[in-house]
């Protein structure tokens, strides 16, 4: 098994995929000739030429159109945003036109699309291009919303979203993009809906997503060394669907469960999770459920700030303490 | 805007208090230092005094309610406010136009304080109910345990798994706190001598069960038995109460048995100065004073409180603080300073007519006197004579850590000598 970083094994991913089936096609911004903002698609119009790797003005509410136009035609569009911060610009596309047209056609027309791109904050690029919208995606119904957090799941789960026949919309991380791991050259897939198991325990149970699951397994690892507490670590991978099962059997075993998410708290994804878990699992619970998020304000532009506006290990394992006690 | 007043933590280890009585209405004006309510501790029933002057705009738990430290048991504010919910919801409609309590008057942005209804914790809806996690219940439930009667180690008291396993493995698991589910007959008759009940365990009674548990499953302890003859200390008792009597009238000062040990014991430990110590795991911590603690029968438990520098007083001394003790202890006004700080502690049974037992050691005590009655039997006098005496027989336990049976028996033998030549007391 090759040991790939966060960017390669999505750029495979992609590549496997566009030569797998003729109908996929990567457009964006910059991803042809500039070999993309942040190299991902480096490489890939060389070797699948202009008619496959397509630059795009740039305008996204005109560009998303466009795929999506394309996709409920047979073809499977990976869109690139450059940050998901734009998303909003091309909302509409992006929500109602890609969102719904399976459910208004009566299931006749199917759009097969995937946006992809980065959705972080840490990078200190301020509040406008540092947006971690899956929580506001997945609140659709006809929507997939996957956040890969190691470089193995984010080749699995891209090419499971290229092949699935609704939008999916897969959240980068560009603090990720670096972080090496393990990751067949093989063909596989991690199917949409199923998430993790990280990091095996038996006190606790932390449910996280993208980067905070990092976070969280740093946290862990301290949690074990300095406290004696044996943590368990569900990564979801996927948003929505949303593997409930797995957060649940982990939560009957450890009895005690902190959420931790790089979202703002207010309506965030762990806001349904911890429903979940209270609704479903509550004569299993010992503990109230934390949470930790990023700190409810726009992004900060402070490079120091953000960091600690942003989850990290400290914050979780004192998190972790409150929930333990 | 109305303050919610918690229940407070009147002592080091309260966890939970009952509130006794209410000395206030609601809509009843009330000024700073007025008294609120009684609150019974783990130690004592205290009063809790007013902080907030203000009108009462709600009470939120009822008198008789147990209640963790923390929880809103009032709330305060001005005639016609309408009580803040502790639970943090929006009480009144009316209050809709502001929904955030961000003050009207600045129009600076600033970050709103948090509303004092979301940093008061949630009351439990039913006073009554004891704080437990969902899966501690379904535990307690299998294993057959009472939540109630357990003590939780969880945020604010809250039972939590790990009490549960931890009584439900409890070595004392033979006869549990809580009740069992032993199915026991009801009387034939449909009478029986008092209701199938389970009764709640108030603060008093669970720190007896952990104090003395605790004690007992930690402390090695030894027993030491003496017989004394009380024949002078009847005499010299009884002179000095007709001669105190005749002087003070009604009011006069009545020595009991109990004040004459208590001195008896001050002056032995002044001559076996060991026994007057405590373990403190990597040392022994000797004591300068004897602070004398002595245990006082309430009609629901037992309280210790103690009579400081007992080594420095008279016999008197002693008895009038001796007195004004038990009188507190026994209207529960005794506060958690006099209850605390004892070297040494005296228990006495004698006026059940108990001949002679041990009690269990007051930790962190290196020993407990325990003190039998004084009955009339024969014995043999120095000449070989079978005559009437009158006896009380003495026990000591011993924390062998610190005291070893040879101090402990020299600390018998002086008290012995002292209480046969009760006149070496007053001076």
């Amino acid at each position: 098994m090759a040991v790939i970083t966060y960017r390669e094994a999505l750029r495979a991913a992609m590549r496997e995929e566009l030569q797998r089936d003729e109908n996929v096609v990567v457009m964006g911004e910059e991803v042809a000739q500039f070999n993309g903002a942040y190299k991902v698609t480096e490489g890939l119009l060389k070797e699948f030429g202009p008619k496959r790797v397509v630059d795009t003005p740039i305008s996204e509410a005109g560009f998303i159109g466009l795929g999506i136009g394309a996709s409920m035609l047979g073809i499977r569009p990976v869109m690139e945003l450059m940050f998901w911060s734009f998303s909003y610009v091309a909302f509409d596309q992006i929500v109602n036109n890609a969102g719904n047209i399976r459910y208004m056609s009566g299931g006749l027309i199917n759009c097969p699309i995937v946006i992809r791109g980065p959705a972080n904050g840490g990078t200190n690029v301020g509040a406008t291009h540092s947006h971690t919208p899956e929580a506001i995606l997945a609140s659709h119904p006809g929507i997939k919303v996957v956040c890969p957090a190691t470089p193995y799941d984010a080749k699995g789960l891209m090419k499971a979203a290229i092949r699935d026949n609704d939008p999916v919309y897969v959240m980068e991380n560009t603090i990720l993009y670096n972080d090496k791991g393990e990751v067949p050259e093989v063909d596989y897939i991690v199917p949409l809906g199923v998430a993790d198991v990280k990091r095996v325990g038996t006190d606790l149970t932390i449910v996280a997503h993208g980067r905070a699951v990092i976070t969280s397994l740093k946290a862990a690892e301290i949690l074990e060394k300095e406290h004696g507490v044996s943590v368990e670590v569900v990564d979801l991978r996927s948003i929505r669907p949303l593997d409930e099962e797995t957060i649940l059997a982990s939560v009957r075993k450890t009895h005690r469960a902190l959420l931790v998410e790089e979202n703002k708290p207010f309506c965030g994804v762990d806001a349904q999770v911890a429903y979940i878990i209270q609704a479903k699992a509550f004569d299993d619970l010992d503990a109230p459920i934390g949470r930790v998020s990023s700190i409810d304000a726009p992004q900060i532009y402070c490079k120091r700030m953000e960091d600690q506006q942003l989850p990290h290990a400290a914050r979780v394992v004192e998190a972790a303490l409150k929930v333990l006690a | 805007m109305a303050e919610i007043i918690d229940m407070p933590k009147l002592s080091d280890t309260m966890s939970v208090g009952t509130l006794v009585k209410w000395n206030i209405k609601e809509g009843q004006k009330v000024a700073f230092g007025d008294i609120l309510a009684e609150v019974e501790t783990d130690k004592a029933t205290m009063e809790l005094s007013c902080t907030v002057p203000g009108t009462v705009l709600k009470i939120y738990a009822p008198a008789g309610s147990q209640l963790p430290v923390g929880d809103p048991i009032c709330a305060i504010g001005k005639a016609g406010e309408a009580a803040p919910d502790p639970k943090g919801k929006p009480v009144a409609p009316k209050a809709a136009a502001a929904p955030a309590p961000i003050p009207e008057s600045t129009g600076i942005p600033c970050i709103p304080a948090a509303p004092a209804a979301n940093a008061a914790p949630a009351p439990q809806s039913d006073a009554s109910r004891t704080s437990a996690s969902p899966y501690a219940r379904r535990m307690a439930e299998k294993a057959a345990l009472n939540v109630a009667a357990l003590a939780g180690t969880g945020p604010g008291g809250r039972v939590v798994a790990r009490d549960v396993a931890a009584a439900a493995t409890a070595p004392v698991s033979t006869a549990p706190a809580g009740p069992v589910n032993v199915a026991v007959a009801p009387p034939a008759d449909g009478k029986g001598i008092q209701p199938d009940a389970d009764v709640l365990v108030g603060g008093m009674r669970a720190t007896i069960a952990r104090r003395l548990l605790e004690s007992k499953n930690t402390v090695p302890h030894f027993y030491l038995e003496v017989e004394v003859d009380a024949a002078p200390l009847m005499g010299l008792r009884e002179t000095l109460n007709k001669r105190l009597a005749e002087q003070g009238g009604e009011t006069a000062l009545k020595l009991s048995v109990n004040d004459f040990i208590l001195k008896a014991s001050a002056e032995a430990l002044r001559r076996v100065p060991a026994v007057n110590a405590s373990w403190a795991g990597t040392s022994i911590r000797q004591h300068s004073a004897v602070h004398l603690s002595f245990g006082v029968a309430l009609e629901d438990g037992l309280v210790t409180p103690v009579i400081r520098d007992a080594h420095s007083k008279s016999l008197r001394d002693i008895a009038t603080d001796a007195k004004a003790l038990i009188g507190k202890a026994r209207s529960k006004k005794l506060s958690p300073a006099e209850m605390s700080g004892s070297t040494f502690t005296v228990t006495n049974l004698g006026m059940y007519g108990v001949t002679g037992f041990f009690g269990i050691i007051n930790v962190p005590n290196a020993a407990i006197l325990s003190v039998g009655a004084t009955i009339k039997k024969p014995v043999i006098d120095a000449n070989d004579r079978i005559v009437m005496g009158h006896r009380m027989v003495i026990g000591l336990s011993g924390d062998h850590r610190v005291v070893d049976g040879a101090n402990g028996a020299q600390f018998l033998q002086a008290l012995k000598q002292i209480l046969e030549e009760p006149t070496l007391i007053l001076i």
